[in-house]
Parts: C-alpha cells; structure tokens; sequence
C-alpha cells in the first residue's frame, strides 16, 4: 500500500506540473462564474414576474441544467485524466523502471486509480460545490437531497475512470479512449431508450436500456441523481428533460458499486499478468 | 561456494508461433560482471525482461538473488537501466531520485545521502534541479545510471548503458562498474560495443537465436593465440606437422595461421620449421579480438 500511495501522489504531482489541474480548475471556475452571472439575471427576470411556485420551477430547471453540464464536464475528465496514465507509461517504456522496483504491479495501478480518483473528486467538488453554492447565494435555491444526488454523479465518474483504468492495460491510449467513449455512448443511448420505453409503453425498448444500464451503469446514476436532486412537485409533473420517467432503482447504486470494484480488480490483474 | 547472484534453466518465451527466446540457460556468480553479447534480434532485451520479471516466461524458470524470478523480494536488491531509459520527463533530476528512491522504501536522510551521492557520482548534481526534458542524451543516460543504482543494489542490469554517451561519458560508466566490481556488485550487462565489454567483463555468453551458443572468461588463459607465419615454400606435410603445434591450421594466401594455446609453443615452433628446411620471414602471436571471436561464434 506504501507504494500504491507513493505512485499516487506522483500521479497528483504529474496532474500539477502538468498544468492539467490548474487547466480544469480554472476552467471549472470559469464554469461557476458564468453559471452565477447567467442565474443572476434569470433571478432578476424571475422574481419580478413569477409566482413563488414558478419560481421554484424555474431554478429547480436551471441548477439541474448546470449540474447535467457539470456531469458531462465530469465524465469527460474523469475519461481523459486517466486514458493515458497507465496505457501512455507503457508505450514509452517509463513503467519499466517503476515495475522493477520493489513493488507489486497491482499497487502501481491501485496507486494511478487513487491519483486519478483524488483528481476527479477534487473537480466534482469545484463544479458542483461552486454549483450549490451559487445557487444558495444568487437565487436562494438549495436543490432537495444534494448529500444523495452529488456522490452519484461521483460514483458516475469512478465508472467511468474505472473503465479508462482497466483499458489502459491493454489498449493503447487512442484505442482505449474510443472503447471507453463508445461504452458511455452505449449507456447513454440506452437511457434513453429506457426512459421513451417507458414513456411509450414499449417493453423491448425499456429492457434494451435496462440492458445497457448494466453493462455501463454510468446514464443511469445520473437519471437517479436527477430525479433526487428535483422537488417532487417538478419531477412528478413529469415535464422538463431531467424528470425520468423510469427511476433507476437504488440497486444501480450497489450495482453501480460492485461494478467499480470488480472492474478495478480485473484492471489490476490484467496489468499483472501482462508483458511489459 | 555462495549461491550464484543469478541462476537460470532452460527459459523460454514464445509470442504466439514466434519464438524470442528458445533455451536461456545460464548462471551468473555473486560479484561476477557479465556480458550478455548477441546481435539485434538475438533476444537479449527479452531475455534481460524475462529476468526482471517485466516478461513472463513461456517456460522454464530461475532464481534471482535467491528468489524465484519476479518476485518483488528479489528486485529490493537489483537496479536496471533499460536500453532506452524512458521517465517522467515534466520532473527534476533531483526528483526522479528521490520518487525512484521511495519506490525502493528509501526515506529520510538516507534517501537524500542516495542522492546527492549519486547525482554527483554521474556529474548531475549542478544539474539535479533541472528538468528532465532539458537534458541531452547523455544527462539522460547518466541519470538513468544513478536511478539503477539506488539503494546499493546486489545486481545491476545494464542494457546498453553507454548508448547515446560521448567518450567521457563512456569512461564514467566503465568506472562505475568497475566500482560496482569493486564492492562486489553482480553486474549483467547487455551492450553492443564490444571493446566496452572486453575491457569490463569477466565472462560472457553469446546468444543467437534466442539460446546461449557459447559461454566463454575472458582472462587470458581462455583465449588462444593466433599465430601468422609467411615461410619461403609449403613443402609437403607442413601443414600437418603444424598441427602437432596447435589448431585450425589453415592456409590463407602467402601465410599460414594456427592457434596455440599460449606464447611457449612459438620457439619450438620456429626451431620445428627450421628443421623441415623452410625459411620463416615472418612470425607473428595476438590475442583474438573479442569482436573477432564474436564474429566466429554468431556470423
């Protein structure tokens, strides 16, 4: 475990000298502030004009968007932060010298997955923290359940990332990035199949979603944090992009959680086992 | 007898129909430095991989200090400088040490003395705060070297150390290792420029074809003489009475050659050929080059 964390503070020490957590914390700023300049104005415009009810309607709807914004933005770093830290090291031969010092192959992945996972969460926080934060300041809005909704959209990042992890042992960076993309593209369709199925009553298109839910459990987890994260007056109406009609069941989650596990487990046993 | 710093049997990897190696079978003693010689393709950098644990044998197996081979106990005590030392190039010379030093559970002031020492060993230490991407292709060989030497390793694998190093550059690898000697430090070094290996190894083994075809000391007494004669005429049965003399007697335009085992044959030689009447112009021994001997064993 000593080496796992060793590696994983390199892997922190690399996102820094790299620019890339200054380039994603900057940017997730940006991100917040222009969130706050553009829900201030909405605020104004709101305040003057709408009853309490439609008030509430209107920053339920805006803070969501900006959270799905704040998913997407997450499962793209949580993807791109590691699709290279295992696969890239491989390529140039610089995990040659790291796997013949004293330390076990599973603690140099174990060790890229903390560093990557410490990224991520430290990104997640700044996007959805400075989300909820602006939201409580400018509009007076807290979204119901955030303690339930956010790790979600973590968990989200953690599959994801988990993937990018597990690929890099054996796929180049390029070819791991289209895999994992393509699998997000596959969960992500296959939400929505399940959600029209479900609106429309079409069985097969539901099971084809529920389907691609476990293979990738990553669309899901978000349609769950949606559906916590809204008042049940506006997620029961039923009426804007981020009410599901089909809520994920809290099994996703320990799903979702077994999911990470395994797939780490497997990650760390392929780059064992694997010629270097 | 102390247990041989390496010892392996009858190692093999396959990718697929491809075979790298076919039969690796060698032994290397505590303190010995060892050249690793063959030409490109030989499977040299497999079979080096196969003994660091970088590459799982198809079959066969070993012991390296004492542990079976790829095992992390093992590599406590070994260093390794690949053929082309890749790193992190965004980190400082200083703090590619220092992180290659913790990997090894080296911390506190002995990490730093490992260091410094090392970075001035390799003539690095005004250089250890910069980064690595702005080294030339020497710096970056040498840092690889201290990076091998971490922790005092009991065997260190160079694979082509002096690649890329300019003359002085080779003459501080070759005292390096002959330090490494010194302290008793197994060195296994895999390198194409055989002077280099001539002047550092005790013993080598030749690889072709992914097996070992000849292992060979190199002190004297392992290498015959090549003897040249140019005689006024070949009379009948010479070549024959050469023989008695040493072997590979051959006849190569105006001179005839032959080995013997050492520089006390040469004046009965002379004498022998005065006695058959022949007129000897031109006598001359030499150790056989091991670029010569090389060329025997693999061309």
């Amino acid at each position: 475990m000593r080496a796992a964390l060793v590696i994983a503070r390199m892997t922190l020490a690399e996102a820094r000298r790299r620019r890339i957590l200054a380039a994603a914390l900057a940017l997730g700023g940006a991100f917040v502030a222009l969130f706050a300049v553009g829900l201030h104005f909405i605020a104004r415009d709101v305040r003057a004009h709408a009853t309490p009810t439609q008030q509430g309607f209107a920053f339920a709807y805006v803070v969501l968007a900006a959270l799905y914004a704040a998913n997407f933005l997450i499962v793209m770093t949580s993807v791109l932060v590691t699709i290279d830290t295992l696969s890239g090291e491989i390529g140039s031969g610089v995990i040659e010298t790291l796997c013949t010092k004293p330390v076990s192959r599973w603690s140099v992945a174990l060790g890229k997955w903390l560093g990557c996972w410490a990224i991520l969460a430290l990104y997640a926080a700044v996007l959805c923290g400075g989300v909820l934060a602006v939201a409580r300041l400018v509009a007076g809005y807290t979204p119901p359940q955030p303690w339930r909704g956010l790790p979600l959209l973590l968990l989200e990042g953690t599959v994801l990332l988990t993937l990018a992890l597990a690929g890099g042992t054996r796929l180049s960076t390029l070819a791991n990035g289209v895999t994992v993309f393509g699998l997000y593209g596959l969960a992500f369709i296959g939400g929505w199949m399940e959600q029209i199925g479900t609106l429309t009553g079409n069985a097969a298109s539901r099971y084809l979603g529920i389907g691609a839910s476990l293979l990738v459990p990553s669309e899901s987890l978000w349609q769950l944090a949606a559906y916590l994260m809204q008042p049940p007056l506006v997620r029961d109406a039923g009426m804007g992009p981020f009410s599901p009609h089909s809520v994920p069941s809290p099994a996703m989650v320990v799903w979702a959680l077994a999911y990470v596990a395994v797939t780490l487990a497997l990650a760390l046993a392929s780059f064992r086992s694997r010629d270097l | 007898m102390p247990a041989p710093a390496l010892e392996v049997k009858a190692l093999r990897k396959q990718y697929g129909r491809r075979t790298a190696v076919a039969d690796l079978t060698l032994s290397v003693a505590q303190g010995e430095v060892f050249g690793f010689l063959g030409p490109n393709g030989a499977g040299k950098t497999t079979s080096m991989k196969m003994l660091l644990g970088l590459v799982r044998p198809t079959a066969g197996g070993g012991q390296l200090l004492g542990a079976p081979l790829g095992q992390p106990r093992a590599r406590q005590r070994i260093g390794y400088l690949p053929e082309h030392f890749a790193f992190h190039e965004w980190l400082r010379g200083r703090e590619l040490l220092r992180f290659h030093g913790r990997l090894l559970g080296l911390q506190g002031d002995a990490l730093s003395r490992d260091v410094e020492g090392l970075l001035r060993r390799v003539e690095l230490a005004e250089a250890g705060e910069r980064c690595l991407r702005e080294y030339s292709k020497g710096m970056r060989q040498r840092i690889g070297l201290a990076q091998a030497l971490l922790g005092a390793p009991q065997l260190v694998f160079l694979d082509e150390p002096t690649s890329g190093l300019d003359p002085l550059g080779r003459l501080l690898v070759r005292d390096v290792i002959r330090e490494l000697k010194a302290r008793g430090t197994t060195v296994f070094l895999n390198s194409h420029l055989l002077s280099e290996v001539e002047v550092t190894c005790d013993r080598v083994a030749f690889v072709r074809d992914g097996r070992v075809v000849r292992e060979m000391s190199l002190g004297l007494a392992e290498r015959d003489l090549e003897v040249e004669l140019r005689v006024d005429r070949v009379p009948p049965g010479l070549v024959t009475g050469l023989a008695s003399f040493g072997r590979d007697v051959r006849e190569d335009g105006a001179c005839l050659r032959l080995r013997v085992e050492d520089e006390t044959t040469l004046p009965a030689l002379s004498r022998w050929l005065a006695g058959q009447g022949v007129g000897l112009y031109h006598l001359a021994a030499r150790r056989r080059s091991l670029e010569e001997i090389f060329l025997e064993v693999i061309g």
